[in-house]
């Protein structure tokens, strides 16, 4: 039985579970093969390579819901799992927002034109591999001779299928592929600091992947750039994110957009749908439709139609992303975003979280700001969801009448979320890419820059 | 005391047929292709959960988990491969995915195993959580729901959840050596919301460690819930915290997060041998001010970051890092230590099957020195004093690193004055560590929160410190002067 597929065994789970006496159920299965090549300093450090089969199992039996997961697909092992998940769903309590999606909601769609699935990645020979990995370690290390010291570069891979069946007739399942690089240079500052940089691309398929030689010179052009880096003082001004960084807030943001959040009253955002919490200049959406993106999907977790969602338009909030239970808990409807896990229950999140870009160029924000700081990286877990309080490390440059000034370490922006989306006055035309999350260069009129 | 390394061989020899003659046939596979070593790592691991929603129970849940990664070693390099499926042919293939990291040789002669017993336990003994009724772990949860809302008719919600976790360990290596190990782990989390109008405050905090049900005799429910409403309610009159840099206290206890994230980290052997921390080569040189003295320590009796043995086989052990400021070793794993001709620390660690080992930390914190906390706080001028924190990351490379408050107030004039906004602090190891200017008398550890993430691999920590005056640290706050 551990030959069968993913929709073989999620079908087959739901077949067992509801014969068992569960009321509802749907189960959520992956079958994947991973690979990673590491190379450091020229040399082989790792070279990882394994199959992998799991399935997770939802019963709600009277409004009382169990989640399970197992690895052991041995039919007498597999028969137990079932019989103990529906036992265990017993010991919950009833809950009325419990349940699968209405069965109008759910559709399979259509995985083919997403096109998620690259063959060339499956047969990517080890050599191949190797060399991708070596010749992106090796532009990054013989980039600039202050390029002293590296962490290695790493190319993985990630072939398989997903699949998702319920009680209600659903099933239906597509096969993924995801490859990503990854380099960290290091070079030496003068006061014996090491100052590093990482870069990465994340794809779906080959032929999208970032060319290694390139990840490796900017790796190193960044790791060389922040020579000489020094901690500024601490003043209020405009602060300039880089597209991953503006990414990065669109992903804090989004996290405070979802009814998960909104029913655990953990949101800034709670009971401000329809207003003009960010400026005009603020759109924000998701959208797994898109093809070849690493969040795309035909069907949400629990089998409801992907589709884009606006999370803020031109400013201002235009509501959250659902899944089914919290969509009923808050008396609203599914978004289709419902996100799965084998080993847990569904939680709306965003699919492919897009910062929509602007028209201006990324170079003429930084000439058009007299002094402010342009945030290359960011550290740390600072911000509160609840109220928005944002805190966190941050490393970039001092720039002074529109040029960059020196490199910057150890220093902290803060604010809060909504003032920060409120205060975004200008918006790049450069939107990129990382993984499943899109933005462009983002200013920020004010926040406070700490350093010394 | 049981024998949990008799217990975890009986367990994969009874119910897998995991015997030495197999263990030395694969391990046989792996060194097949020239490795110089290889190494069997088997787990099966339960999870249990049970969570509490705004006074409902949402769901239980439960995961099993099984398989052996398979690790074989040419220099510095490593072959890894793993399989969930413990049948003979299935870990032979894996076996020989993972030897191809060997550059051709010959397979070894027959390997004689040696399985060795457990030397001591630092786990609790009483029933683990998992096995008990499900209803006692529902009245755990609705008791904390009931003591957080009477601490204060703010409390608008409260979330409580109970996770638990039993993971059989076997480690098999080709020096002939088996070991294994029965690991408990608990933990009980409260999250309480505040709300005063349209004023919204959420705090969450819990508690648990490598033991089971009597973890609640010494911390109750209504202990961990009434702590959650606490901190909740406190933000409610929080103000912003001052921007730039200022003196900082650090509490007793989690504020241990400092030492983890300052130096921790930058004393892991893998970075040291890639001469990729801003920490190698300093062995024997003074990285911290003379009050300083910080300990690793796995064997801390049912600690969250405790081992009776490493995921490498080798006993666990109290390890001096630093000794009145003078930087006296790394942590490492057999890779390192080979590598610095050194002995191994007991601290190759890993997530799971799936993922290799690397040198992680276990329990680390800082002794004790001669002041009082009351002179400490009572000697700055003006300051803040953080207490609870939500997690911290370093720049291992350089040593910048971040952590981020949840539970802090203004000092002034030598008293705790107002409740603080969430702030992240920031500075440099070294530099950090040089302005520790005051340590008091009163150690703590963190009651078992936290979790360590590296390379994408999660391991339970523990973290502890007195109280500690750092001279100067960036606050990044939004008040400024």
């Amino acid at each position: 039985m551990a030959e069968a597929t993913p929709l073989e065994l999620a079908t087959r789970a739901v077949e067992l579970a509801s014969a068992r006496g569960a009321e509802q159920c749907d189960s959520f299965a992956t079958a994947h093969t991973e690979s990673t090549v590491s190379i450091r300093l020229g040399e082989i450090e790792k070279l990882i390579e394994a199959s992998s089969h799991s399935l997770g199992l939802r019963v709600i039996t009277g409004g009382r819901t169990a989640v399970c997961s197992t690895s052991d697909f041995t039919p007498a092992a597999f028969e137990q799992f079932i019989a103990e998940t529906v036992e265990l769903a017993r010991i919950s309590a009833p809950d009325e927002y419990a349940g699968l999606p209405e069965p109008e909601m759910l559709a399979p769609g259509t995985a083919d034109s997403l096109q998620l699935y690259d063959e060339r990645i499956e047969s990517l020979p080890l050599d191949d591999r190797i060399d991708m990995a070596r010749s992106c370690e090796a532009a990054a290390l013989g980039f600039d001779p202050r390029i002293t010291n590296s962490e290695g570069a790493s190319l993985s891979t990630r072939t398989g299928e997903v699949a998702l069946a319920n009680s209600r007739g659903f099933a239906a399942g597509y096969p993924a592929t995801s490859i990503s690089l990854s380099t960290e240079a290091l070079a030496d500052d003068e006061d014996g600091k090491k100052r590093n940089a990482w870069w990465f691309s994340a794809e779906r398929n080959l032929r999208s992947l970032l060319d290694p030689e390139t990840l490796g010179r900017i790796a190193a052009q960044r790791a060389v750039d922040q020579l000489g880096a020094r901690k500024t003082e601490t003043k209020r001004v405009p602060v300039i994110l880089e597209p991953m960084m503006a990414a990065r807030l669109a992903g804090d943001v989004a996290g405070c957009a979802t009814g998960g959040a909104l029913y655990r009253g953990a949101t800034f955002l709670a009971g401000r749908t329809g207003e003009a919490v960010g400026s005009p200049l603020v759109t924000i959406v998701d959208d797994p439709t898109q093809p070849t993106r690493a969040g795309s999907r035909p069907f949400d977790g629990e089998g409801v139609s992907a589709r884009r969602n606006v999370l803020f338009e031109e400013g201002r909030f235009e509501g959250f992303l659902f899944d089914c239970y919290t969509a009923r808990r808050m008396d609203a409807r599914t978004t289709g975003s419902a996100q799965r896990g084998v080993a847990s229950l569904p939680e709306p999140g965003p699919a492919n979280l897009i910062f929509e870009p602007g028209e201006t160029a990324a170079e003429d924000i930084v000439a058009d700001t007299q002094e402010g700081l342009l945030v290359t990286a960011l550290m740390g877990f600072g911000f509160n969801p609840t109220t928005g309080d944002y805190s966190r490390g941050a490393n970039g440059f001092w720039i002074e009448n529109g040029a960059i000034a020196y490199p910057v370490a150890e220093a902290n922006i803060s604010g809060d979320a909504a003032s920060m989306l409120a205060a975004v006055d200008a918006v790049g035309s450069d939107l990129t890419w990382f993984g499943s999350t899109a933005a462009p260069t983002v200013r920020i009129a004010e926040m406070t820059v700490s350093g010394v | 005391m049981s024998d949990t390394s008799l217990e975890a061989r009986e367990f994969f020899a009874e119910r897998y047929g995991i015997d030495s003659a197999r263990i030395a046939s694969i391990l046989s596979d792996a060194l097949a292709q020239g490795g110089d070593f290889a190494e069997l790592f088997f787990e099966h691991r339960t999870n249990g959960a049970i969570s509490l929603e705004d006074q409902q129970i949402k769901s239980a849940a439960r995961s099993v988990e099984q398989g052996v990664g398979i690790r074989v070693v040419k220099g510095d390099s490593i072959g890894y491969a793993y399989t969930e499926s413990l049948d003979p042919e299935a870990m032979r293939l894996a076996a020989g995915t993972a030897a191809r990291i060997g550059e051709g040789g010959d397979r070894p002669t027959a390997i004689d195993t040696t399985p060795v017993g457990a030397a001591e336990s630092y786990y609790g003994e009483d029933a683990l959580l998992s096995d008990e009724p499900a209803a006692a772990k529902v009245a755990l949860l609705e008791r904390a729901d009931r003591a957080a809302r009477d601490y204060d008719p703010s409390i608008a919600r409260v979330d409580a959840s109970i996770a638990d976790e039993r993971k059989v360990v076997l480690v098999a290596r080709s020096d002939g050596q088996i070991v294994g190990d029965v690991q408990p782990l608990m933990r009980f989390n409260v999250m309480a919301l505040s709300q005063r109008d349209e004023n919204r405050q959420t705090a969450r905090t819990g508690g648990g460690g490598r033991l089971g049900v009597e973890y609640f005799d010494n911390v109750t429910p209504e202990d961990t819930a009434r702590e959650a409403a606490r901190q909740a309610v406190l933000l409610q009159d929080a103000v912003d915290a001052p921007a730039g840099e200022v003196p900082v206290v650090l509490a007793a206890g989690d504020s241990g997060i400092l030492l983890h994230e300052a130096i921790g980290h930058g004393l892991e052997a893998d970075f040291n041998r890639k001469g990729t921390s801003n920490y190698t080569d300093r062995i024997g040189h003074s990285v911290a001010s003379d009050l300083v003295t910080v300990i690793d320590d796995a064997t801390i009796e049912q600690s969250r970051g405790s081992i009776n043995v490493d995921d490498e086989g080798n006993p666990t052990k109290r390890n001096t890092l630093i000794e009145g400021g003078i930087l006296r070793g790394y942590l490492h794993d057999e890779i390192s230590a080979r590598h610095f001709g050194t002995e191994p620390t007991g601290s190759g660690r890993r997530q799971s099957f799936k993922h290799p080992i690397m040198p992680r930390m276990t329990n680390t914190y800082m002794l004790p020195g001669p002041s009082t906390p009351d002179e400490v706080i009572g000697s700055v001028e003006r300051g803040i004093f953080c207490v609870a924190f939500s997690g911290g990351q370093v720049n291992i490379s350089n040593g910048d690193f971040v952590f981020s408050t949840t539970e802090a107030y203004l000092i002034e004039k030598g008293q705790i004055t107002r409740p603080l906004r969430t702030t992240n602090l920031i500075g440099n190891g070294p530099e950090a560590l040089s302005r520790v200017s005051m340590v008091a008398n009163d150690y703590a550890l963190s009651d078992g929160r936290w979790t360590c993430g590296k390379e994408g691999q999660s391991v339970p920590v523990g973290v502890g410190l007195p109280t500690v005056l750092v001279s100067a640290m960036t606050v990044g706050g939004t008040q400024l002067g």
